[in-house]
């Protein structure tokens, strides 16, 4: 009984306490009105438009989309699971780049070490692998399903355009992030793909000079593609993305229904 | 009843004192409901205007005064007495009983049920025709249109954004597994003198590799992914129809499924069906040649 009194007296001095934050200029100035964690924060329509007005989300979504939009069966969210393993591709891959250096035989033997002294690093390993995989496959199927929608006809096509360029800086992330782990694999795959690029009618040998900072690759072109992978690239694409996003919202939100 | 401004009151008092022919003060006091209702206006204004100007109106000197044209006048004096004619006989009981309701009159005119019966014999305005004045039109848009189309939209919280999190979850979890089962290839160290045969880029571009077993490097490597990736671009531009429905772009359905299949097929003969010397194999007889996938399937 006096047990029942004394963890019931612990709930209300836990709840008291809970509530007296929830109450505080502090926590109150991080989580503007609206938010489901402010005590004045309840479920109203008002709310529900705060939710995302009073929010950096209204960056990328609006506060009302057309009911159809919302329907997984268009979008099948593919453009924004690309987006979400982007997020987790730069995630992971800083995580890597504690452990990595690119120069020659570091970079294999640090991956090596990655993989049985980190923990967890052959898991994050393999997530920045096969999520890199997965996002060439969805940028693809989200082009695919925007062409079967339409949804590139005015006022959208700019946004297409756009897409395509996506996809060609995620296929060069994706293929500069090839060579780094310096074995085999990489050094023979990227040898294939860039003599393919060597093939450019007239500029072939410059083409080819640029890409892999040599006349063959060397260790200088793991640097070379290192920082092509690391920070030019992601640079570009989210700059890329910031207008895709924004022109989606600005072309109207997602097209259709058909 | 309303608070109405009173500045607004006033001009209204005066424009009704001016028209029925009384005092400004006495109609403000009505109006303000210090002062019993004198009837119906129109059959009060009777009386007064009957007596005061009558038929001596200078309707020209008005017509200056108030700017108002003198033709409304002359309809308005017509039309009011007409109302009289009407109401003369409800007057006196309206005098006498002080205050029936004021709207009587009016509707007994508009209604154009107006009986001669009245002494003074007059003409009416035909049934039908307004008797009025227009002050000013108000454009509908202005006060009460609605400006933005009916839509059938949903908040993004939560009903957007619920899905969202729910397939960002999902993603998470079918990579987290897969990570968790399969390990990413690392092979032997990067070795200039021992090319692996067969060499193999990464698996999407190994529709190109593919070409390349077929036509010149230039045309393989450059050319065709080249126009390829500018067709695509150019899409938009290209395709002027701007119909979304499937049943209206069997044409660029047709061109574009060609393109993702021949992309596709290409791209599993590359990974599947090449071997060393990027010959070709069949997997189920000399095995997989293509390592990431090898280390899936392993
Ligand atoms: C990194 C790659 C990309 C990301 C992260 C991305 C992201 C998104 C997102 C989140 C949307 C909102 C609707 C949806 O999820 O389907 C969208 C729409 C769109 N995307 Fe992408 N996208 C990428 C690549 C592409 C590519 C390769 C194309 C086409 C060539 C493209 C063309 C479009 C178009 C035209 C829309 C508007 C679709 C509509 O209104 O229905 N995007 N994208």
């Amino acid at each position: 009984m006096a047990d029942a009194n004394e963890s019931g007296g612990l709930m209300t001095a836990v709840k008291g306490m809970g509530s007296h934050l929830r109450n505080s200029q502090v926590w109150n100035s991080i989580f503007r009105p609206g938010s489901p964690a402010r005590a004045d924060g309840g479920d109203s329509p008002r709310n529900r438009a705060y939710v995302v007005m009073n929010n950096v989300l209204y960056h990328l979504h609006p506060v009302k989309v057309k009911r159809h939009g919302v329907k997984l069966s268009y979008t099948l969210c593919l453009g924004g699971l690309s987006f979400f393993l982007f997020i987790l591709l730069t995630v992971t891959g800083i995580f890597l780049m504690f452990y990595y250096r690119p120069t020659s035989p570091q970079a294999y033997f640090d991956l090596q070490a990655l993989e049985v002294d980190v923990a967890f690093g052959m898991l994050v390993r393999n997530m920045h692998r096969w999520g890199a995989h997965i996002m060439v496959i969805t940028v693809f199927l989200h082009m695919t399903r925007v062409f079967y929608h339409g949804a590139y006809k005015p006022p959208r096509e700019f946004n297409w355009v756009v897409g395509i360029i996506l996809l060609l800086l995620t296929l060069l992330l994706s293929f500069t992030g090839y060579l780094l782990p310096w074995d085999q694999l990489a050094l023979w795959a990227v040898t294939v793909g860039s003599n393919m690029a060597g093939y450019t009618p007239v500029f072939g040998e410059q083409v080819s000079f640029a890409l892999i900072g040599g006349v063959q690759i060397t260790a200088d072109t793991l640097l070379r593609w290192y920082v092509l992978h690391v920070l030019f690239l992601p640079f570009i694409i989210v700059i890329f993305m910031a207008v895709h996003f924004w022109r989606v919202r600005k072309d109207g939100g997602v097209s259709g229904p058909l | 009843m309303a608070q109405l401004p009173d500045n607004l009151l006033k001009r209204a008092a005066e424009a009704r004192a001016r028209a029925e022919g009384r005092s400004v003060d006495e109609v403000l006091a009505e109006m303000k409901g210090e002062a019993p209702v004198v009837s119906a206006p129109v059959a009060a204004d009777t009386a007064a205007s009957a007596a005061s100007d009558g038929p001596t109106r200078d309707l020209d000197a008005e017509s200056a005064q108030y700017s108002v044209p003198r033709g409304l006048l002359e309809r308005g004096m017509r039309a009011r007495a007409g109302a009289d004619g009407s109401s003369v006989p409800a007057m006196a009981g309206a005098v006498a009983a002080a205050a029936p309701s004021a709207s009587q009159a009016p509707v007994a005119s508009a209604s154009g049920t107006a009986p001669a019966t009245g002494p003074p014999p007059v003409v009416g305005p035909p049934p039908g025709v307004r008797t009025q004045r227009l002050l000013t039109v108000v454009k509908a848009g202005a006060i009460q249109g609605t400006t933005t189309e009916p839509s059938d939209k949903v908040n993004v919280w939560p009903h957007l954004l619920a899905i969202e999190f729910v397939a960002l979850l999902a993603m998470l979890a079918l990579l987290t597994l897969m990570s968790a089962f399969i390990d990413a290839p690392l092979l032997e160290f990067a070795n200039f003198n021992a090319q692996p045969n067969p060499s193999k880029a990464p698996w999407y571009f190994l529709g190109l590799q593919e070409l390349l077993a077929y036509f010149d490097p230039q045309v393989a490597g450059v050319i065709i992914p080249g126009f390829g990736l500018a067709a695509l671009a150019f899409i938009p531009y290209i395709d002027r129809n701007p119909s979304v429905r499937p049943s209206d772009r069997k044409l660029a359905i047709a061109i574009f499924t060609v393109f993702f299949m021949s992309a596709s097929i290409l791209t599993i003969l590359g990974s599947f069906f090449r071997g060393p010397g990027f010959n070709f194999t069949f997997p189920w007889r000399d095995g997989i040649f293509f390592d990431d996938l090898k280390t899936i399937l392993e």
